[in-house]
């Protein structure tokens, strides 16, 4: 293809559909009805399912509103259970841009931990503007490798990157298992293998005037930034090209092997910062502990909000919200600790199937072919 | 959870309650005042047949105390989330008597949380409070590896063919001392008795568990223990596979009425009650609190139908040895599995209520045990 088809196809495929007013502002409508639709109609699906179970719905609602939002305790329960899964969706969701389907972001996240409390051990006496950043790169660093790998063997060798991405969680948290258990265990820690803590003055600490710890911030800012990186960047719509169509990004000349390299390290990069943080605002060593699901369920968040990276935003802080409010309804209906995992399966089954609804409301979108 | 239809009456109560939070009533401090509020917090379900439903049954002990409410939140893991639900419980349920009992939550949630809380009180099982730590916080565990001793004695009497098997999660010193005590115990009746050890790597790794007792039932061995948080799995396999099994944490005997010979029990049903009324009172719980049979922190199973008279008086008359305060389980000399000397002559691991750690640090293996650990 000539440099000029090119040029025209790329054009072609950035020009933004001309529709009329009413269309335009329906399309904007849908992205937010649809999912609030979605999120209602699995609460009250949800609210059958408890009723089923003994316990009245209208009490479930009323805790889950005060567990996660009811009071500012709540609100930062909510907050502080969101930031680990922003960062881990990003994981999932810049992969997803051409198409690839990683789930090992729980690999991601125990290896940047891991990495992370070896150069926070390190460096016992840095001061924590040298600590903190050096920790943070070795998260990054590491957890990008990790994924990155997967992206190199689907690459080079045509390996499905979904089954050797959750291949590689399992071989990280062995390696994690075995380090803590040997050579970078600490000697006092009797009954449970870890290793030695980070400096007190390396923790990150909480955001001032909150029990929310810097986390958040970092990774609300993680989403703002992928989202530019996909939305308005030349690297981003390639990734988009080669997702959506990969011979013809071939065709075009994108380097779509780089891209995949590119894309899987940062979304591996997102997700070992993720562990950075953990180990230096929560847990401060590493340990099994590390282990916390964080990177699965940010699989799930990533696919409820459709891989956008803004979305993840709201997304994780639904998810945070009901991980905070499954306390209440354990403690005060006697709930199992299930009822939560019920919930959230409810919620992704019904959005992903609400997906089927777009373009298809026409009273919303005017008529769309 | 007992499925039954939700009444009109239970309905209209909600629809009521949700009006009274909309104009600022807060409903849950709505129990009678006098009411002290104690909350438990589990790392797996409560229902599990071993370490969290131990502590259950403690928590349903505390609940038939007068004046006490008892919250109780279970797969809590060991990271922001137990800080989180301690908060909660204190902050917005008024909890002033904490049990987050898993080992993990200790170092650094308690550590970290106990000083904001300082009105607060937390007891932890298994911890190692020292006097540097905060004050408000108390530790308490029990030397149940008498009770693995015991178990040791039944199998030994119980075992043809001499071979006992134990699935353990991880080479800790715990887990040491309760394969350790075992076959010590099998050995006093049968001195060739071999423990045949499968690490895990985990506290709850069911596959793996079941993997670990099908293989050493297919290598001969006939009695089965363990040391993992859910006994479920291995006591299941074993009574299906037709071997005899010891329980752990606690009775696991509905399981397997045949199968099972005894098993090492909590006795957390006796101590947490105990606990919340000397707290209700205003009486200072010790610190730290160390205890095996004598001190009633621990029981043992009753015996099962396979248990013959012969393994019952021997078993009981070391248990009674036990409850007297005079038997010493790790009393030299005992040699570990590789031939050196573990606990020389004249030396002993004495269970002792104070931080001496020396139990607390075991790190070997005695001669018997196949098995062996991480240098």
């Amino acid at each position: 293809m000539s440099e000029e088809a090119a040029a025209g196809f790329t054009a072609e495929l950035r020009r933004r559909p001309t529709r009329p007013l009413r269309g335009r502002i329906g399309a904007a409508l849908e992205t937010v009805l649809i999912p609030v639709a979605a999120l209602i109609v699995s609460l009250l699906l949800f609210g059958v399912f408890v009723a089923c179970a003994g316990v009245s719905p209208i009490a479930v609602y009323r805790y889950m509103i005060e567990g996660s939002v009811g009071s500012w305790f709540s609100v930062q329960n909510t907050l502080t259970r969101a930031a680990p899964l922003l960062l881990t969706a990003l994981c999932t969701a810049l992969p997803a841009q051409q198409g690839l389907l990683i789930i090992g972001g729980e690999g991601a996240f125990v290896i940047g931990a891991l990495f992370a409390t070896m150069t926070g051990v390190a460096l016992p006496n840095a001061p924590s503007w040298i600590v903190e950043p050096a920790m943070a790169a070795a998260g990054i660093g590491a957890g990008g490798l990790w994924i990155g790998f997967a992206g190199a063997l689907r690459h080079w060798r045509g390996v499905n990157e979904t089954i050797s991405s959750l291949l590689l969680s399992y071989i990280a948290i062995a390696v994690l298992n075995q380090l803590v258990e040997g050579v970078f265990r600490d000697p006092a820690s009797l009954n449970k293998p870890s290793s030695p803590a980070i400096a007190d003055a390396a923790m990150i600490g909480n955001i001032p005037g909150s029990e929310v710890h810097w986390g958040l911030v970092v990774g609300v800012v993680a989403c703002i930034l992928a989202y530019i990186l996909i939305r308005h960047t030349t690297l981003g719509f390639a990734a988009r090209i080669a997702g959506g169509n990969i011979r013809a990004a071939r065709m075009v000349g994108l380097p779509v092997g780089k891209l995949v390299l590119l894309f899987c390290f940062l979304g591996g990069a997102a997700a070992g910062l993720a562990g950075m943080i953990e180990v230096a605002a929560v847990q401060q060593r590493a340990s099994a502990d590390l282990i916390t699901g964080y990177g699965y369920t940010g699989i799930l968040v990533s696919f409820l909000a459709r891989h956008n990276a803004l979305a993840i935003i709201p997304v994780a802080v639904l998810i945070g919200g009901i991980g905070a409010s499954g306390g209440l309804l354990q403690r005060h209906l006697a709930l199992p600790d299930a009822a939560t995992v019920v919930l959230q399966g409810i919620i992704f089954v019904v959005i992903l199937a609400s997906d089927a609804l777009y373009g298809r409301l026409p009273w919303l979108t005017g008529a769309r072919g | 959870m007992p499925f039954q239809p939700i009444s009109r009456r239970r309905l209209i109560g909600s629809a009521a309650a949700i009006g009274a939070t909309a104009f600022g009533l807060r409903p849950r401090r709505g129990f009678a005042e006098e009411d002290r509020t104690v909350g438990f917090i589990y790392v797996g379900p409560h229902d599990d047949f071993g370490y969290n439903q131990a502590h259950a049954q403690g928590a349903a002990a505390v609940k038939k105390l007068a004046g006490v409410k008892v919250l109780e939140e279970e797969n809590v893991p060991e990271d922001i989330a137990v800080v989180k639900t301690m908060q909660s419980m204190i902050e917005e349920d008024g909890a002033g008597l904490l049990f987050p009992t898993s080992f993990g939550y200790f170092d650094p949630y308690i550590l970290r949380e106990a000083p904001k809380s300082p009105q607060t009180r937390f007891e932890h099982c298994g911890g190692l409070w020292t006097p540097k730590d905060p004050k408000n916080i108390g530790s308490y565990f029990g030397y149940i590896f008498e009770a693995q001793h015991i178990n040791g004695i039944v199998a030994g009497h119980a075992s043809k063919s001499g071979k006992l098997g134990f699935v353990a999660a991880k080479p800790i010193p715990q887990v040491l001392q309760n394969i350790n005590a075992f076959t010590l115990g099998a050995r006093l009746i049968n001195p060739k008795a071999t423990t045949q050890v499968i690490f895990t790597g985990d506290w709850s790794m069911p596959v793996k568990e079941a993997e670990a007792a099908n293989s050493m039932i297919d290598q001969g061995v006939d009695v089965v223990t363990m040391h993992v948080d859910s006994p479920k799995v291995v006591v299941q396999t074993a009574a299906k596979r037709g071997a005899m099994v010891c329980g752990y944490h606690c009775s696991q005997a509905a399981l397997a009425p045949q199968a099972y010979l005894t098993g090492a029990e909590w006795n957390w049903v006796d101590l947490y009650p105990k606990f919340v009324t000397m707290w209700i009172k205003g009486e200072s719980i010790p610190n730290f609190y160390r205890g095996g049979f004598k001190e009633g922190l621990i029981k043992q199973s009753p015996y099962g139908p396979k248990v013959s008279d012969a393994a019952r008086q021997r078993a009981d008359a070391v248990k009674a040895q036990l409850i007297a305060g005079n038997y010493l389980i790790f009393k030299g000399p005992i040699d570990d599995n590789t031939g050196k000397i573990a606990i020389a002559a004249g030396d002993a691991l004495v269970q002792t209520n104070s931080s001496d750690t020396k139990l607390e640090s075991m790190h070997f293996l005695v001669d018997g045990v196949l098995g062996s650990l991480p240098a």
